[in-house]
C-alpha cells in the first residue's frame, strides 16, 4: 500500500496531463514557427525557412518596426481600456464586462463633438483647443455612464455570488450597444481628419511612426501617469487601495466605501473615454459595435496583466497589442497559415487563452482582495 | 397586515420621491421616443385606429411609476399608512412630470435641429407626439396623458385587489390577443373558423376597438368569477398522494405532447416556420441550462457547439462541400455530429475546467469567437467553405419522409424529436447521481470537491451533454435553412440563449422552455422574426434590458428551480424564518437550514 497522500494535492487526472500536453504543444508550435520566421529572416532559401511555407518572403526590417509600433500604439489603447476592468475587478471582484461600452461611448460622444467642432471650422484652426474640448466631453460622457451602470445596475447586486453582476454587465452591455444604435444609427461614423502637421510620420530612434500613433502613445502615457499619481499619491487613491484590499474593515476605518467604489468607476470609466477618443482618431470610424472586440481584448489586458494591478494592466495592453500585431506575421505565417490578418482577433483570444494556461494571475501578479483570489 | 394607520393626509407627499421618479420617467419616456420606438413600432397596430405598438412602448412607463411611487417595503415593526387619495395623487404627479419630460422635447425638437447625431430627431417623430395638432396641443396633451396614466397606475393600490387583477388580466389579454393575432388568425383558419378572424380583427389587422372592449369585459368577468379556483386547484393537486399525482402528472404531459403532435396541421406555413425556429432554440436553451443551470457554468460560447452541429452536417451531406463530400444521410451524420460536438465539448471544456467561473466566461466567449473566425478564414476555406459557408445541403430524408425548409411542418417534427430527447435527458440527468454532483458544485465547489465529488469529470460531462444538445440543433438547422454561413453564429446567438435560460428560469426544464416559446415566439430570435417582427434590432434592446431587469429583480427566473431559488434567496429565507422566531440566530447561526 501507498501512503496516504495528505494536504492540499490535487487528484492528478487525464485533464491535468491533456493540459501539461497542451502547454507543451503550444510552447511547441511558438517555437517552431518563431525558429521558422528567424530562418526565413537569415535567407528564403534555408531548409527551414520552406519548411511549412514556401513562398515566403520574410519581412523587411521596416516592416518589422511598423508592426512594433502599430502594436505598441493599439495595446497603449487596450491598455487603458484595461485599466477600468482591472480596477473594478480589483474592487468589487466581477468582470464589469459593459466596460467595452463605455469606451464606445466615448468614442461616439468624441465623434459627435469633434464633427460639430469640425463643422464650425474650428477644429482646422485650432486643434489644440478643440481636441481638449473633445476629450473633456468624451470623459464627461464616458465617465457618466460608468456611474449610472454602477448606480443602477451593480450597487443592488454588491453581495451576490459573483457570475450574478457578470450576467447583468452583459445585459447592461447589449442595451447599451443597442440604445446607441436607435439613437444613433446603423451607419459607421467618422470622425473628422488629423491636421497635416500631426499626422505626418516622424523618424524617432530609426522608428518611422506616423503622428497619429505617436500621439496616442504621448497621450496613453500622460493619462497613465496621472492615474498612477491620483492611485499612489492621493488620499483618494488609498481609499481605494484599502476598499480593494478588504471593504469592511475599510468602512471601519472612516471610508465612505460606496463613494470610493462610484469613484473607482468614474476613473475607469474617463480612461475609457480618452480611450475612445484616441481609437476614433487613429481609425477615424465607429459604430455602435466599436466597443465588443477591443473590450474583450482590453480584459484580456488585463489578466495578461494581472487583475487589480495598474502598472501590469497598461504592460498587458501594451504586450497584448504587439502580441496580436506580430503574433500572425511571427508564428503563424511562417507556420504555413494564409491569411494570416483575418486571424488577429483569433491570436488575441489565443493569447488570453495561453496566458491562464501558463501563468493564471498574469505576468506581474493580480492584487486581489482575499475573498476574490478564488 | 390588519393593523395600518389611517391614510396620509392629501397633501403630506414625499415630493423628492415624485420628483425624483417623475424625472426618471420623463428621461425614459425621452429616451423610447429618440431611440425611434415611437415612429418605427407605429406601424404595427394594437387596437386598430386607437393604439399602436409604438405608443405602447412609451405609455406603460407612467402606469409603472404611478404604481412605484406609493409603494413602499413594509419593515418589520413599523406600521403602514392606509392607501388613500394622497397616493393617488402622488402617482398623478409622478405621471404629470414624467409626461413633462415628452412637452418639453416637443418644445426643443420644435427650435432645435440636431437631427444630425440624432437620427429620430425628426418631424415624423414631432407630429406623432403632437398627433399632428400643433406645438400646443402637444405640450399639453402630454401632461394630460402622464397624469392620467400615473393616476391609473396608483389606482392599484387603493382599489380592491381583485379589481386590480380583474383590470391587468384584461390589459393583458388584449394586448396578448392582438400580438398573437398571425398565430389565432392561423389557428382558426386550419380549424374552418375563420368567421371568428373577422368579428375579432379589423379587416387590415389588429383588434377593433369594440372587440377589444368586449374580450376586456370577458376576461374581467372571468377572472372575478374565476377567483380562487386556481388556487383551489393547486390545494388538490398537493393534496394527493404520490401515485395519483403521478398519473396526474403523465396526463397532463401526454395532453401536452398531443397537442404539439397535432397542433402543426392545423397551422399554416408561417406559424410553423415559428414552431420551427422555437424549436430549435428550446433544443439550445435545453443544453444551456444543463451547463449554466445545472452545473453553474457560465459558457458564454455555447455558440461554437452549434457551429460544430452545423458545419459538421453541411460537410458530410452537402454535395458542396469544399473538402470531402462523402454525401452521407442525416440519420449516420447525426451520429458523427455527437462525435465531434463531445469532442470540441472536451476540447474546450478541458482547458478552461480549472479557471474561476467568471474567466471561464471570457474564455468560452472567447473560443465562440475563434470557432467562428477560423470558419470565416481564408486559411480554413478549402475546408469549410470561409465566407461563401456550405451550400447546398440536401433535406433530411428519413425513409418515410422528408424534412426540408420548404417545408417548416417537417422541420418541426424533426425538432420535436430532438427536443424530446433533450427534455428526457435533462429530466433523467437531473435527479441522477451526476445531475446531484452539479447541483452541488454550483453551490459550492470546494465543499463538493470535499465530498468526494470529481469535480472536473462531472463539470467536462455538463460541458459535453450541452455541446451535444446544441450540435443536434445546429444539425437540424443546417438541413433547414439548406445553407450554412459564419454569420449565422455570432456571439449575440449565446448571449440570446443565456437571456432565454435566464428569463424562463435557470435549472427548471418547463421554465426554460416558456422561456423560449415567450421570447422566441414573441420577439424574434438573432436572425428569425418572431410574432412582432417589426421590431427588428430594438429586440436586441429588450433581450438586453431583460436580462438585466431579471438579474436585477428575479434572478431565479420567472418559472424557478425551487432549489436555486432557495439559493438565491438564503438570506431572505433565513431572515423569515428568523422573525418567526425558528432560528436562534446566537447560538446556532449555522444551523438555520435545518430549523427552517
Amino acid at each position: 500500500m501507498t501512503a496516504v497522500r495528505v494536504g492540499s494535492a490535487r487528484r492528478v487526472s487525464w485533464v491535468d496531463r491533456f493540459l501539461t500536453g497542451l502547454r507543451i504543444v503550444l510552447i511547441a508550435l511558438i517555437a517552431a514557427g518563431l525558429v521558422a520566421f528567424v530562418a526565413q529572416q537569415i535567407s528564403v532559401d534555408n531548409p527551414f525557412a520552406r519548411w511549412r511555407n514556401p513562398d515566403a518572403t520574410g519581412l523587411t526590417g521596416d516592416q518589422l518596426k511598423g508592426l512594433v509600433v502599430t502594436g505598441i500604439a493599439q495595446g497603449s489603447m487596450y491598455g487603458l481600456i484595461a485599466l477600468g476592468y482591472s480596477m473594478v475587478y480589483g474592487v468589487l471582484g466581477f468582470i464589469n464586462f459593459a466596460h467595452g461600452e463605455v469606451f464606445m461611448l466615448g468614442a461616439m460622444s468624441g465623434f459627435v463633438a469633434s464633427n460639430k467642432l469640425s463643422a464650425n471650422g474650428y477644429w482646422e484652426s485650432n486643434f489644440f483647443g478643440s481636441f481638449v474640448i473633445v476629450v473633456v466631453i468624451a470623459i464627461l460622457v464616458s465617465t457618466a455612464a460608468a456611474v449610472i451602470m454602477e448606480r443602477v445596475a451593480y450597487r443592488p447586486l454588491r453581495d451576490s455570488p459573483r457570475l450574478i453582476p457578470l450576467i447583468t454587465s452583459i445585459g447592461v452591455s447589449f442595451f447599451i450597444q443597442n440604445a446607441v444604435l436607435g439613437l444613433l444609427g446603423p451607419n459607421s461614423h467618422s470622425y473628422p481628419q488629423l491636421p497635416e502637421w500631426l499626422a505626418k510620420s516622424r523618424s524617432i530612434l530609426t522608428f518611422e511612426i506616423p503622428g497619429t500613433k505617436v500621439m496616442v502613445m504621448v497621450v496613453a502615457a500622460l493619462s497613465m501617469a496621472v492615474l498612477w499619481w491620483v492611485v499612489e499619491r492621493t488620499k483618494t487613491g488609498k481609499a481605494m487601495r484599502a476598499v480593494a484590499e478588504d471593504k469592511e474593515i475599510a468602512a471601519l476605518m472612516g471610508i465612505n466605501v460606496d463613494r470610493t467604489i462610484v469613484l473607482t468607476f468614474a476613473i475607469g470609466g474617463a480612461m475609457a473615454g480618452i480611450g475612445g477618443i484616441l481609437w476614433g482618431l487613429s481609425f477615424r470610424s465607429v459604430t455602435h459595435l466599436t466597443g465588443f472586440l477591443p473590450g474583450i481584448k482590453a480584459f484580456t489586458a488585463a489578466v495578461v496583466g494581472g487583475v487589480g494591478n495598474l502598472g501590469g494592466a497598461m504592460a498587458g495592453g501594451v504586450s497584448l497589442g504587439a502580441a496580436e500585431s506580430l503574433g500572425p506575421q511571427l508564428i503563424l505565417e511562417p507556420l504555413g497559415v494564409s491569411g494570416v490578418s483575418q486571424l488577429r482577433d483569433a491570436v488575441a483570444f489565443t493569447a488570453l487563452v495561453v496566458v491562464l494556461l501558463f501563468k493564471p494571475s498574469g505576468l506581474f501578479g493580480e492584487r486581489l482582495s482575499e475573498d476574490d483570489r478564488t | 397586515m390588519s393593523d395600518t394607520a389611517p391614510p396620509k393626509d392629501l397633501f403630506d407627499q414625499d415630493w423628492r420621491r415624485i420628483v425624483r421618479l417623475g424625472a426618471i420617467t420623463g428621461l425614459s419616456l425621452i429616451f423610447v421616443a429618440l431611440i425611434g420606438m415611437l415612429v418605427q413600432l407605429d406601424t404595427r397596430l394594437i387596437i386598430r385606429r386607437y393604439l399602436s405598438l409604438g405608443y405602447l412602448t412609451i405609455i406603460w412607463i407612467p402606469v409603472v411609476a404611478g404604481y412605484l411611487v406609493s409603494k413602499e417595503v413594509v419593515l418589520e415593526g413599523v406600521t403602514p399608512n392606509r392607501k388613500g387619495p394622497s397616493d393617488v395623487l402622488a402617482g398623478a404627479l409622478t405621471g404629470l412630470v414624467g409626461g413633462a419630460g415628452l412637452s418639453l422635447l416637443v418644445v426643443l425638437i420644435d427650435n432645435f435641429d440636431i437631427r444630425d447625431p440624432l437620427i429620430n430627431w425628426s418631424p415624423q417623430l414631432l407630429d406623432q407626439l403632437t398627433f399632428a395638432k400643433g406645438i400646443g396641443f402637444g405640450v399639453v396633451i402630454w401632461l394630460v396623458i402622464g397624469a392620467g396614466l400615473g393616476l391609473f397606475g396608483s389606482l392599484s393600490h387603493v382599489v380592491p385587489p381583485l379589481a386590480s387583477r380583474a383590470v391587468n388580466t384584461a390589459l393583458f389579454t388584449i394586448v396578448s390577443v392582438s400580438i398573437l393575432e398571425t398565430a389565432i388568425t392561423d389557428l382558426l383558419q386550419g380549424f374552418g373558423l375563420s368567421f371568428v378572424t373577422d368579428v375579432v380583427y379589423a379587416k387590415r389587422g389588429a383588434l377593433t376597438l369594440t372587440s377589444a372592449l368586449v374580450l376586456g369585459a370577458v376576461v374581467m368577468a372571468i377572472t372575478v368569477a374565476a377567483s380562487g379556483r386556481g388556487r383551489e386547484l393547486r390545494v388538490r393537486y398537493d393534496a394527493l398522494d404520490a401515485p395519483r399525482r403521478k398519473t396526474a402528472n403523465l396526463g397532463l404531459w401526454a395532453a401536452g405532447v398531443m397537442v404539439l403532435l397535432v397542433l402543426p396541421l392545423f397551422l399554416g406555413k408561417i406559424m410553423n416556420e415559428l414552431l420551427a425556429n422555437v424549436g430549435l432554440f428550446v433544443l439550445l436553451a435545453l443544453g444551456l441550462n444543463i451547463v449554466v443551470g445545472l452545473a453553474g457554468i457560465l459558457d458564454l460560447g455555447y455558440v461554437a457547439f452549434f457551429a460544430v452541429g452545423g458545419y459538421t452536417t453541411a460537410v458530410l451531406t452537402s454535395p458542396n462541400s469544399p473538402w470531402i463530400s462523402p454525401q452521407l444521410p442525416f440519420v449516420v451524420v447525426i451520429f458523427v455530429v455527437i462525435i465531434a460536438a463531445a469532442f470540441v465539448g472536451l476540447a474546450v471544456g478541458a482547458p478552461v475546467i480549472r479557471m474561476r467561473g467568471d474567466y471561464l466566461a471570457i474564455v468560452t466567449l472567447g473560443f465562440g469567437e475563434i470557432v467562428r473566425l477560423l470558419f470565416l478564414s481564408d486559411w480554413l476555406s478549402p475546408y469549410f467553405g470561409g465566407a461563401q459557408g456550405i451550400t447546398n445541403i440536401p433535406p433530411v430524408d428519413l425513409g418515410f419522409a422528408e424534412v426540408k425548409g420548404s417545408d417548416p411542418r417537417s422541420v418541426f417534427y424533426l425538432v420535436l424529436f430532438f427536443c424530446a430527447i433533450a427534455i428526457y435527458v435533462s429530466w433523467r440527468l437531473q435527479s441522477s447521481r451526476l445531475g446531484r454532483a452539479w447541483m452541488a458544485i454550483r453551490e459550492d465547489e470546494k465543499v463538493a470537491e470535499a465530498m468526494g465529488i470529481n469535480t472536473v469529470t462531472a463539470k467536462l460531462a455538463a460541458f459535453v451533454v450541452g455541446a451535444i444538445l446544441a450540435s443536434f440543433s445546429g444539425a437540424v438547422f443546417a438541413a433547414k435553412v439548406g445553407s450554412i454561413f459564419p454569420s449565422s453564429f455570432l456571439i449575440l446567438v449565446s448571449i440570446i440563449i443565456l437571456v432565454v435560460v435566464i428569463v424562463g428560469g435557470m435549472g427548471n426544464i418547463i421554465g426554460v422552455i416558456v422561456g423560449a416559446v415567450v421570447l422566441i415566439g414573441v420577439l424574434g430570435g438573432p436572425k428569425q422574426p418572431g410574432l412582432l417582427q417589426e421590431l427588428g434590432t430594438y429586440k436586441l434592446l429588450i433581450y438586453g434590458a431583460l436580462l438585466v431587469f431579471m438579474m436585477l429583480k428575479r434572478p431565479e427566473g420567472l418559472i424557478p428551480s425551487a432549489r436555486r431559488s432557495h439559493e438565491l434567496h438564503q438570506e431572505e429565507f433565513l431572515q423569515d424564518a428568523w422573525l418567526r422566531g425558528e432560528v436562534d440566530h446566537d447560538a446556532e447561526a449555522g444551523e438555520g437550514d435545518a430549523a427552517t
